[in-house]
């Protein structure tokens, strides 16, 4: 059985989610990335893109991908039986698009979902937002905006639970299953 | 009918599905999997791109030994919106008329090295022959066999059933026609009652009705009116033309004038009830043009959810590879 212990509370969670805001406001605004869209990654990475929308007073709500079929590991896994439909009501070509996701790791994740948002349109840009960054990248992807970078072990996971209340989990060991 | 080969033969150690050749034998979950999988397939024709990458470099054989043009066309569609590659197999002009069997047909493709072959048969338990005689790489999909089975176009009507209806367990559902014969009608009963439905009914003269029907969970009616009375769903079945040869029915007027769905005779059904029918349509014997091409018709709806449909149970079953390991 893996252990896990409790890293951060809903509250603090909440006040790490205001912080990544401020400094995504400051970076869109720096970077002359007006009228951006906000897409967040099932399922974790949704629940922050939602509260970001809100902050930054977007006006369309965020969109939604389920990164399945665009997994590369599908020969490993198979498909993932909670699949659910990705949802992007807004254009994306010519867009700058915030692309949040809970925690960034081996990197896979995003390349992913930056080959499903290609196959929508063409943005005008992607800025990546990751509330938890963490060590192990495969691919050469980093994010623009970081909550927190927090000191794990290699074999140690770390997942954001939620959506009310959110719940930062620490795993020590191998994670059993995906 | 009993199955002609077990129907375990369908799931890999993991209970998770490796062929996909009939609906019995599955679980209400591995059916409520099928449905939700499609459920994002079909969003993707809404996108500028259509494909997904998930089978990539995958073969897909389409194996017809029986003409087929829209099951061969969605199947073909389906593999393709999953990046797969697809060969079709027209055995009519191939190698068979010549001589070679079934299992020799089967071992040429293998050496062609395809992840899957999608079968259709005249003969009962085709499939079912071709998956336990293929290399353990290989899924094999049934596109119909002979009277027995038709699982994809089962699956496809519960998709669009739970599209319009949502819960299944308090529908009414009336299968109406040629049930003796068809193999959809057979897959539809057993997908209906695993997903528990309130009530199947079937309809039709008693020549075209089986005489097993308790064993298959359903109530039987010999009256139209009566059998889609207050029903949610109506399912009326093709009526195969060469039925009206034999002494199995008088002719297509007579049969219009008692089975033949028109507006009027819908009245009966719920105001709410959908029509379907697997396609192609007789018009002017099993139903009136007004009802195919009416409000309560979702038939051309069918066509477009076979093709999310067939990915999910495409994509599923070359998971079964996944477990495998290694290099595939």
């Amino acid at each position: 059985m893996t252990e896990s212990t409790q890293f951060m509370k809903h509250d603090a969670i909440l006040d790490l989610i205001d912080g990544v805001a401020t400094v995504l406001r400051n970076r869109l605004r720096d970077r002359r990335l007006d009228d951006p869209a906000m897409i967040g990654i099932h399922t974790g990475g949704a629940w922050v893109a939602e509260r970001l929308n809100a902050i930054l007073g977007l006006d369309q709500p965020s969109g939604l991908l389920d990164i399945s079929f665009y997994r590369d590991d599908f020969t490993q896994i198979g498909v993932n039986p909670q699949v659910r439909p990705s949802k992007i009501d807004f254009d994306i070509d010519g867009r700058n698009i915030v692309l949040v996701d809970d925690v960034l790791h081996t990197g896979r994740t995003i390349r992913a979902a930056m080959n499903e948002i290609f196959d929508y349109g063409r943005p005008a840009s992607i800025t990546l937002v990751a509330l938890i960054e963490r060590s192990g990248r495969e691919l050469p992807i980093q994010p623009d905006v970081i909550g927190l970078s927090p000191p794990l072990g290699l074999s140690d996971h770390i997942k954001l639970n939620g959506p009310d209340p959110l719940g930062l989990e620490i795993f020590h060991g191998p994670r059993t299953g995906r | 009918m009993p199955s002609p080969r077990s129907p375990n033969l369908q799931l890999n150690e993991h209970g998770r599905l490796r062929h996909f050749l009939t609906i019995e034998g599955l679980s209400r979950e591995l059916l409520v999997q099928i449905l939700d999988t499609a459920e994002s397939f079909a969003t993707l024709p809404g996108r500028p791109v259509k494909k997904v990458p998930l089978l990539r470099g995958r073969i897909i054989t389409n194996l017809f030994f029986e003409n087929s043009t829209r099951t061969r066309t969605t199947f073909e569609l389906a593999a393709k919106l999953l990046s797969a590659d697809v060969i079709n197999f027209n055995i009519n002009t191939s190698a068979t008329t010549k001589g070679e069997t079934l299992l020799d047909t089967l071992r040429n493709i293998e050496a062609m090295h395809s992840d899957m072959f999608v079968v259709r048969h005249a003969q009962s338990g085709a499939a079912h022959f071709i998956a336990q005689h293929a290399s353990p790489r290989v899924s094999v999909i049934n596109a119909g066999d002979g009277r027995h089975s038709h699982p994809t176009q089962a699956m496809l009507d519960m998709f669009t059933i739970r599209k319009h209806k949502g819960d299944f367990t308090p529908l009414r559902v009336a299968i109406v026609g040629d049930v003796l014969h068809s193999r959809v009608a057979r897959s539809q009963i057993l997908a209906l009652n695993t997903l528990g439905v309130s009530e199947v009914r079937i309809v039709g003269p008693r020549t075209l009705l089986p005489t097993e029907a308790r064993a298959l969970g359903v109530h039987v009616f010999h009256d139209l009116a009566e059998g889609i009375k207050d029903v949610d769903v109506v399912i009326m079945l093709r009526l195969q033309n060469e039925r009206m040869d034999g002494a199995l029915l008088p002719n297509e007027h007579e049969y219009f004038r008692l089975y033949g769905l028109t507006d009027e005779r819908l009245e009966n059904a719920r105001p709410d009830a959908i029509v379907m029918h697997p396609g192609p349509i007789n018009r002017g014997i099993e139903m009136d043009s007004a009802v195919a091409d009416g409000p309560r018709s979702v038939i051309l709806q069918q066509v477009s959810y076979g093709i999310a449909v067939r990915m999910a149970v495409m994509s599923m079953a070359m998971q079964s590879q996944a477990d495998l390991g290694g290099e595939t």
